[in-house]
């Protein structure tokens, strides 16, 4: 739940970086503190296990610029991926503004990325959010690694996309991060599919951890206007 | 299915009429400062003595903090805990819920005693209700809504994350 505070001229939105376990969800939080300037972030929070496992997340605000002279304020969060943490996955869900869903690239880690995903959309539709109109993007992770799967299967399984919600976006929008690709298609069948953005990511590196965060930041903020 | 949360927003009155609120309770209960942030941890404002602590970080994990205590109360078959105590050996905090959108936290030492935080909190509360109240059906009402910011700002953010 985006909040505008006329009085100190911010605007404050909430986005969560969800996955399965040791995708990198922290990495990326830990990388953007490292790079944004002292003045424009806050103190990273983690509430970790001994062994630095997220036990119920991790929390970093950063300042984004300034609009229309309000100061954009994103609070990014982190929940916990294994599985039976999920009470407080849930609560960390709750009044969410845009979703990053880190996925782990390696083959052996898909089963543990349907999985995740499939509990996203649960406890999505949990509190009555549709995932599928919300700011919602998703980050392949780990591409560095020799064990990674090929983008266009993790694609397939991850980010197979639905039909759009809104039928006048039924229209081949391309793919403003991929040249040559289209975020809104029409299928041989006849079908329009719509899919979200992706990005492949090396979080460890800091590779594609600012093209993530501004994506989704762009598209929470347009979700506003 | 609702796309996602819903905005909310609040204006430099809505601002002045909280504060003056929560500093009346403050100069009746001897507690040195209060925290107001909304149920998803973003910080609304604070009253009092300056904190010596990141207000950013404390309304996250306050928020949190609630939210977990809400799904203990719901395991042991209450619907939820409006009001939360911790105790420490020189500073401690009492949490309330209001209207289900903020919390509020007091911050007093162990010259105020909890007994007093407690029975002024019920008035308070109340207060702070009646002040929301007003914030939220405003932004029902149609057409009496603060003007949105950011309509027709898409090139404007573009320009925003153009970095």
């Amino acid at each position: 739940m985006s909040m505008i505070n006329y009085a100190a001229r911010e605007i404050n939105c909430k986005i969560v970086y969800y996955g399965p376990g040791l995708g990198g969800k922290t990495t990326n939080l830990e990388h953007i503190y490292g790079k944004v300037k002292p003045d424009t972030r806050g103190k990273l929070i983690s509430l970790a296990t001994e062994t630095e496992r997220t036990l119920f997340f991790d929390f970093l605000p950063v300042d984004l610029g300034t609009i229309r002279g309000f100061n954009t304020r994103f609070h990014l969060y982190t929940v916990p991926g294994q599985v039976y943490y999920n009470a407080s996955r849930k609560l960390i869900l709750k009044n969410v503004d845009g979703i990053v869903f880190v996925a782990d690239s390696q083959v052996e880690r898909m089963e543990a990325n349907l999985e995740s995903m499939q509990n996203l959309y649960d406890n999505m539709a949990e509190y009555g959010y549709d995932l599928t109109r919300m700011p919602f993007v998703v980050q392949y992770n780990k591409r560095d690694l020799p064990n990674a799967a090929p983008v266009g299967g993790l694609q397939a399984a991850l980010n197979p996309g639905w039909e759009p919600a809104d039928p006048s976006k039924a229209r081949v929008t391309p793919d403003p991060y991929h040249a040559g690709e289209n975020l809104v298609d029409q299928l041989s069948s006849g079908e329009w599919v719509e899919r979200v953005a992706h990005f492949q990511a090396v979080a460890i590196h800091g590779d594609g951890v600012f093209d993530t965060l501004k994506a989704v930041s762009k598209l929470v903020l347009k979700a506003l206007a | 299915m609702h796309p996602g949360a819903a905005t909310w927003s609040f204006d430099e009155e809505d601002l002045n009429a909280i504060t003056r609120t929560v500093s009346r309770f403050l100069a009746e209960t001897g507690a040195h400062s209060a925290l107001i942030a909304d149920r998803a941890g973003q910080l609304v404002t604070t009253v009092g003595q300056p904190l010596k602590f990141d207000p950013t970080a404390f309304a996250t994990l306050t928020a949190a903090d609630f939210s977990a205590n809400d799904q203990l109360a719901r395991l042991i078959g209450e619907t939820d805990f409006t009001t939360l105590f911790h105790q420490g050996e020189k500073e401690s905090m009492y949490v309330a819920d209001v209207a289900r959108r903020l919390i509020l936290v007091t911050l007093f030492d162990n010259r105020t005693p909890i007994g007093l935080v407690r029975l002024k909190m019920k008035s308070v509360v109340e207060e702070l209700t009646i002040h929301l109240d007003r914030v939220f059906s405003r932004a029902r009402e149609a057409g009496t809504t603060q003007p949105n910011i950011l309509a027709g700002a898409g090139d404007e953010i573009d320009e925003l994350f153009n970095w």
